[in-house]
């Protein structure tokens, strides 16, 4: 269970936010998961509640997911997932458009 | 001024981040890609299932690089340092990283192990990691490329069900091939499986038992320590 690390590696950089900031409390934090990321939303966010404390104690957590897209490179044409992902017209390997996301999107925090 | 939920609140502010989550990992993966590049020596992040013959890859892949490269080990387990100890046995110098409870290897474990060892001095560094098909796959180390063991006592559909493994391999090594006249395991659908999930699926199969395919193994790492490094 990775999750717990990854919050833990978030929730430093959030702090260091607010104390930029001088920010007295976080309201809320956007975060974007994507479907092949190898995070499960589920566990981030109940590792999120482990770590929900000091200035973060009455943060919310929005977990926005994306799906995978893939697409070929050269002619961009979408490469549906679960085939062969290699775009037949071109012979080029597909790249991962959306789908890898683990980001921190938005911090919303209270200020003096 | 809050934009986002439209409260008002004059004293609520909203910051746009849009950072990795694990920017800290990749910075430290950057600086120690940059040792390694600047050193010399091409690193491998080995990672397979427990049992997937993580360890014995590399023992073969010792004898067969004896005399044409020096090769280097930093194996990471939840406990015991067994496997550098078996790599120890081989003639390869090898660190230990215990995790406990930590699943995968990152690259702040990685960095620090590299403080006590003599990993300059070496070509090939070969980071065996934890064994588990899910977590090691989202931390970057600062090697120079993913290798994924894949033994055939283990499913054919395992690519398709670890995706993001999979997805992250500039090689699956198909291990334990030896086996193959024993088991009902279908190359052809292992095959069929990874190119769902490996836009560039590069395959090779090897047996560290008999020896049967570790010359290709060779000539792969080989060929890409030769190549310049990505990115």
């Amino acid at each position: 269970m990775h999750e717990y690390s990854l919050v833990r590696a978030m929730v430093d950089r959030v702090e260091q936010e607010a104390r930029a900031r001088n920010a007295t409390a976080i309201s809320r934090l956007v975060v974007r998961i994507g479907a092949m990321s190898g995070v499960e939303p589920e566990l981030f966010a109940s590792a999120f509640t482990l770590c929900r404390e000091g200035i973060l104690a009455e943060a919310e957590l929005d977990v926005r997911r994306s799906q995978v897209v893939w697409a070929c490179p050269r002619c961009a044409t979408a490469i549906p997932a679960g085939g062969v992902l290699r775009c037949v017209a071109c012979d080029a390997p597909a790249k991962m458009v959306t789908g890898d996301e683990i980001l921190l999107e938005q911090i919303e925090m209270e200020v003096p | 001024m809050c934009e986002t939920c439209g409260c008002g609140d004059p004293n609520k502010v909203s910051v746009e981040v849009h950072d990795r989550i694990l920017s800290v990992n990749d910075q430290t993966a950057a600086h120690n890609r940059e040792h390694f590049v600047e050193g010399g020596v091409f690193a491998v992040n080995l990672m397979g299932s427990p049992g997937s013959g993580k360890t014995a890859v590399l023992e073969a892949t010792a004898r067969a690089l004896a005399g044409r490269g020096r090769i280097g080990a930093i194996a990471g387990d939840l406990e015991t340092e067994r496997d550098a100890d078996r790599l120890r046995a081989v003639g390869v110098p090898a660190a230990a990283i215990t995790t406990g409870s930590a699943c995968h290897l990152d690259a702040e474990m990685v960095h620090k192990s590299l403080h006590h060892f003599p990993w300059r001095e070496l070509d090939y560094l070969f980071v065996e990691n934890v064994g588990n098909l899910v977590c090691p796959a989202i931390y970057d180390l600062g090697q120079a490329v993913n290798v994924v063991a894949l033994s055939v006592t283990e499913g054919e559909d395992k690519p398709l069900k670890y995706p993001v493994m999979f997805r992250k391999a500039d090689l699956v090594l198909l291990t334990k091939v030896d086996l193959l006249p024993h088991l009902d395991f279908r190359v052809e659908a292992v095959l069929d499986a990874l190119a769902r999930v490996m836009p560039q699926r590069d395959v090779l199969k090897v047996s560290a038992r008999t020896g049967e395919g570790v010359a290709g193994w060779i000539a792969w790492l080989e060929g890409r320590r030769a190549a310049p490094p990505k990115g």
